[in-house]
């Protein structure tokens, strides 16, 4: 968690806006299954960054990459993927 | 304060009438208020509409349940106790009228001397005049003869605002006959 | 701001919804996004026709639920936009869960609620239980009793709802049909004079964010992000509802200032904004009222008042935030106090009701109450039904008991 102190009420800002840039709130730790790429099958189609609802699947120009910061393990990519690329893995279990 | 009471029926202008009589009276600097008996309007129906004047501001919202002064434009509803109820006593009924003047107190079922009665052959001069029936600003007419609540120019000057060009014209030549042809049943 | 005299504010011959059209015409409002309902209908309709003139800049969203209206009006006031929407019952009610939306962003939206009585059975009339529906919301909540009144305090809604010491939504209620629907002659200021009074378009107030350097404006920009409406769970939630919670202390001392400034240019002035009372001094029954039924009540008690009986009224203009030390103030000397509500909740009592029992109870000596729950359903208040329920409260006040609290005025048995 980003979350040093908690603050009071008179600390915080108006309309209830978040003192802290949305992204400094790492999703990522909700995660139970991430998503993990095998490169070999992958054929650049990129229909796992299209449908990923929280923008974690991101081309480095190369190939794609999961970002693990924001990345909730929904598991779409993997749904959507043609040729069976992404493998949703427990959290523990690293390949 | 004065209360008039507008019988008639839905789209026949009830309401519209009462509106013009009130934006005509605002015109003289009275205060002014303008309202029809709420709901759904259906063509044909019996419909009401109030107008309350008063030189003070107007501080009650309710319906008028003892009018002054009671208009009727259409006279298929003059059978109705509707037409008197709650009219004051010495009170006055403006209608259109086209028969035999002293047979209004049979339609009304009243007896002489109980109210004021004007009556005004509105349908056949709104048939003249706007080749329609529709006879409520011959009866905001009628309704100046039997009570001089406002003038005549202040009434011709709301009906501008209200219709355009020639509509105006001819409603109010429709106002200024009706006005003519408005007889007290003695 | 320098009086404007009568002779030149332009006299209207307008109904209620006409009335509120024109005030938000002449507001600067960038926004407005509605959806007909009877008997609000007629504001939707005379405001469109004023931008399909060209007459007014905003831009005018026909959306397809009430829903979509307020969630359009919380996006338009996220982007910095002075936005507007009315509606009435049903509508409201299926606005709701927006509502708390608008008020918790802080988000200064002007709602004109047209009251009309709930479904079902499926009814058009005036009743107040939509608007005391949203009390909880978050929301300002005026209350009009003549259509001078709804014109008046539409123009005054956004300054109370923009102020700094208040960014909350304003609701400003006027009875379907017996407002809506009635025409009257009012006075409206000149258009530069309404723009000189809300200060020209909407100011955005001022917010610091630890990863900005600077203050920002409290809006919706990309160059500069702010979430709006994040998560929020037990950690900051209940602070945040600390913010609501103080901003509608500062709104009385608001209101009273808006009507006082309204007073000085317009000449016309609603009590002291929060209240307003008629020979309440000496008064031995006093009836508390909301809406257009406070001109019918004050009608009636004038003519108590020639025959020496000893009535007052007071009208509560501001509903929320209630003024609960203050209305007290103006009771308590009284023997009883008639309540009247244009709506009920149902297994307890009608609800200013409620506001003015929890009133009074910290005061030792204190009046009797009773609850009048009237006109449901547009069920008419007519003077005669006024002048049997101040007979009853006089012959209360002389007994110098009360046997039944809750009271029906006007239902068959």
């Amino acid at each position: 968690m980003v979350e040093e102190r908690l603050r009071g009420w008179r600390e915080l800002p108006l309309g209830a806006v978040t003192y802290r840039l949305s992204t400094d709130y790492k999703t990522g730790d909700w995660r139970a299954l991430k998503p993990v790429v095998n490169l070999n099958k992958c054929v650049k189609c990129m229909l796992c960054w299209i449908y990923c609802p929280d923008m974690a699947v991101i081309w480095d120009g190369e190939k794609i990459v999961i970002n693990y910061d924001y990345c909730k393990g929904c598991g779409i990519c993997a749904q959507e993927c043609p040729v069976k690329a992404i493998d949703m893995v427990p959290e523990y279990e690293e390949r | 304060m004065l209360e008039v009471r507008w019988h008639g029926r839905g789209g026949q202008g009830v309401w519209t009438v009462s509106n013009l009589l009130a934006m005509a009276v605002s015109l003289e600097g009275k205060y002014v208020q303008s309202f029809p008996a709420f709901g759904p309007e259906r063509s044909g129906a019996p419909v009401l509409a109030f107008t309350r004047i008063s030189d003070e501001p107007i501080e009650v919202h309710s319906m008028v349940y003892e009018p002054d002064i009671v208009v009727v434009l259409d006279y298929t509803l003059l059978g109705s106790p509707a037409i008197t109820h709650g009219l004051k006593k010495g009170g006055v009924i403006v209608t259109n009228f086209e028969d035999e003047p002293s047979k209004i107190y049979d339609v009304l079922g009243i007896s002489r001397g109980e109210y004021r009665i004007f009556t005004c052959p509105a349908t056949k001069l709104a048939l003249e005049i706007l080749k329609r029936a529709i006879t409520n600003t011959a009866m905001l007419g009628a309704l100046l003869k039997a009570s001089p609540i406002v003038s005549m120019d202040s009434v011709f000057e709301a009906v501008k605002e209200r219709f355009p060009g020639t509509i105006a014209e001819k409603n109010i030549d429709l106002i200024k006959k009706a006005y003519e042809e408005t007889r007290e049943v003695k | 701001m320098a009086k404007v005299p009568l002779e030149k504010q332009t006299l209207l011959n307008v109904n209620g919804d006409e009335a509120v059209a024109w005030a938000v015409k002449q507001s600067l409002v960038d926004v407005v996004a509605a959806y007909p309902i009877t008997p609000q209908t007629i504001i939707v309709e005379r405001f469109s026709e004023f931008v399909a003139n060209g007459e007014v800049h905003t831009e005018f969203v026909a959306v397809e639920s009430e829903h979509s209206a307020m969630s359009a009006c919380v996006g338009a006031a996220a982007a910095g936009a002075r936005a507007f929407t009315a509606t009435a019952a049903n509508g409201l009610a299926l606005m709701w869960e927006i509502l708390y939306i608008a008020a918790s962003l802080r988000l200064p939206i002007v709602l004109a609620v047209v009251n009309r009585a709930l479904s079902a059975p499926i009814n058009i009339h005036c009743d107040h239980n939509d608007a005391y529906g949203m009390r909880d919301a978050g929301w300002i909540q005026l209350f009009v009793e003549n259509v001078q009144e709804a014109y008046d305090t539409t123009i005054q809604a956004f300054r109370i709802a923009e102020d700094e010491r208040v960014l909350l939504p304003v609701a400003v209620n006027l009875d379907g049909f017996f407002l809506s629907h009635t025409l009257e002659n009012i006075r409206i200021l000149p258009d530069e004079v309404v723009h000189e009074f809300l200060g020209g378009y909407r100011k955005i107030p001022k917010v610091k964010v630890d990863y900005l350097e600077d203050e920002v404006p409290l809006v919706l920009n990309p160059a500069r992000p702010l979430s709006f409406g994040p998560l929020d769970l037990y950690d900051y939630y209940f602070e945040h509802k600390m913010h609501q919670i103080e901003a509608m202390k500062n709104v009385p001392e608001v209101v009273r200032e808006v009507n006082q400034e309204w007073y000085e240019i317009s000449g016309r002035k609603y009590g002291d904004g929060v209240l307003e009372t008629l020979y309440v001094e000496d008064a031995d029954v006093i009836i508390t009222v909301l809406g257009s039924t406070a001109g019918t009540v004050k009608h009636v008690v004038r003519k108590f008042r020639r025959d020496g009986k000893k009535v007052g009224v007071v009208r509560i203009r501001m509903f929320r935030p209630f003024p609960h030390r203050e209305i007290a103030e103006v009771l308590k000397n009284a023997k009883v106090i008639g309540v009247m509500d244009r709506g009920i909740s149902f297994g307890s009592y009608g609800q200013s009701y409620l506001e003015i029992n929890s009133s009074l109870y910290d005061y030792k000596e204190k009046p009797m109450l009773v609850n009048y729950v009237y006109g449901l359903g547009g069920r008419d208040a007519s003077p005669e039904l006024i002048e049997k329920m101040i007979n009853e409260l006089l012959s209360d006040a002389e007994r110098g008991y009360v046997e039944n609290k809750l009271r029906f005025l006007g239902v068959r048995e």
